[in-house]
C-alpha cells in the first residue's frame, strides 16, 4: 500500500526561478514514508545538479530524519503525521522533517562513537545527518513536535543561482 | 524486496550472499531471521558477502551489530566480505570497522575462521 500523500506546495520546476523553489509534502507516519521523502529529494538533488556521492548523502539523511520522525517522534501512530520540507535557494539545499512527537534535546542523544555504545543496535540516525550534511539543528518548536533542519550547499552555487540546475558537480570539501 | 539473500556452505562456513538494500523494514528483518536461523542451527561460522550491498541505513548497521554480538554470544564468529566503498566509509565513520573482522578474499576469509 502506498503512503498517504498530500502535497501542500510544490514549486519545483526549470520555469521558477530563485529565490527559494520549495515543496512541502505531509507524510503519513508509515515506513513507505521513508522511502518516499528519500526518492523525492533525490529527485531534487539530480535537478539542482548534487554530484551522486553527496545526492546519497542528502538521501540518506533524510531517510534517517523519516525515520526519527516515523519511529521515535510519532511512535509509528498512523493518526500522526511528518511534515517534510524541502527548499531550494541559489546558496543551498535545506530540508525540514517535522513530527507530532514529544520532541527531544539532541545534546541528550548517546554519541553512538564512545566505547560504551560501539554495540548498541540503535541511534546512529543523528550521528549520520551531522557527518552527512553541512548544516543540521534540531527545534523544538512551540507547537509541539521534533523539527530537524538540515543543509546541504550546493555543488556550483552560481549556476544554480541563475537557474542552470545541471551545472557539473563535484563532491563539497570536507 | 529490496535486499537478497542467499546461503551457501563451503568448508563448514556459512557464507551469505547479499544483494540490494539493507535499511529499515524487510530487509533488516531478512537479515535478522537468516542469522536467527543459522544459530538456531548450530552454525558457528558466518560469513556475510556484502559485495553486492551498496546502501546500508542506520537500522541495517544496527541489524549488522546485533548479528556480530548474537553469534558472538553463542560462541561462533561474525565477517564481513567484500565491502563496497559506501560501505567501508559508513563503517569507518561509525567506527565499527576495526569491530567487525572485515574480509576481502573470500578462500581467506574462509580460512581465518577459528577451527
Amino acid at each position: 500500500m502506498l503512503p498517504v500523500l498530500r502535497l501542500t506546495k510544490a514549486t519545483i520546476g526549470p520555469g521558477m526561478a530563485p529565490p527559494t523553489n520549495r515543496i512541502e509534502v505531509t507524510l503519513e507516519s508509515m515506513i513507505e514514508s521513508v522511502d518516499l521523502a528519500e526518492s523525492i529529494v533525490m529527485r531534487i538533488c539530480e535537478a539542482a545538479g548534487f554530484s551522486e556521492e553527496d545526492s546519497h548523502k542528502i538521501g540518506m539523511s533524510v531517510r534517517e530524519a523519516v525515520i526519527n520522525a516515523y519511529h521515535y517522534g510519532n511512535r509509528e501512530d498512523r493518526a500522526k503525521k511528518i511534515l517534510f520540507t524541502v527548499e531550494l535557494n541559489a546558496e543551498k539545499m535545506t530540508v525540514r522533517v517535522l513530527d507530532q512527537g514529544p520532541g527531544f534535546e539532541v545534546e541528550e542523544v548517546p554519541d553512538p562513537l564512545s566505547e560504551e555504545n560501539l554495540l548498541r543496535t540503535s541511534g546512529r540516525g543523528i550521528f549520520l545527518m551531522r557527518a552527512f550534511m553541512d548544516e543540521f539543528v534540531v527545534n523544538n518548536p512551540p507547537t509541539g513536535g521534533a523539527e530537524l533542519v538540515m543543509a546541504k550547499r550546493l555543488p556550483l552555487a552560481s549556476d544554480a543561482g541563475n537557474g542552470n540546475l545541471r551545472g557539473g558537480a563535484k563532491d563539497k570539501e570536507s | 524486496m529490496t535486499l537478497h539473500g542467499t546461503c551457501r556452505d563451503s568448508g563448514g562456513v556459512a557464507i551469505v550472499d547479499f544483494s540490494g538494500k539493507i535499511t529499515l523494514g524487510e530487509a533488516s528483518a531478512m537479515v535478522r531471521n537468516m542469522i536467527k536461523e543459522l544459530s538456531a542451527a548450530g552454525q558457528k561460522k558466518i560469513l556475510l558477502n556484502l559485495g553486492d550491498v551498496d546502501y546500508i541505513d542506520s537500522a541495517g548497521i544496527g541489524e549488522l551489530v546485533s548479528a556480530f554480538t548474537t553469534v558472538r554470544n553463542g560462541g561462533g564468529e561474525l565477517k564481513l566480505l567484500n565491502l563496497t566503498k559506501r560501505v567501508v566509509d559508513l563503517l569507518q565513520i561509525t567506527r565499527l570497522y576495526t569491530v567487525f573482522d572485515v574480509q576481502t578474499e573470500e578462500w581467506t576469509a574462509i580460512h581465518s575462521f577459528k577451527p
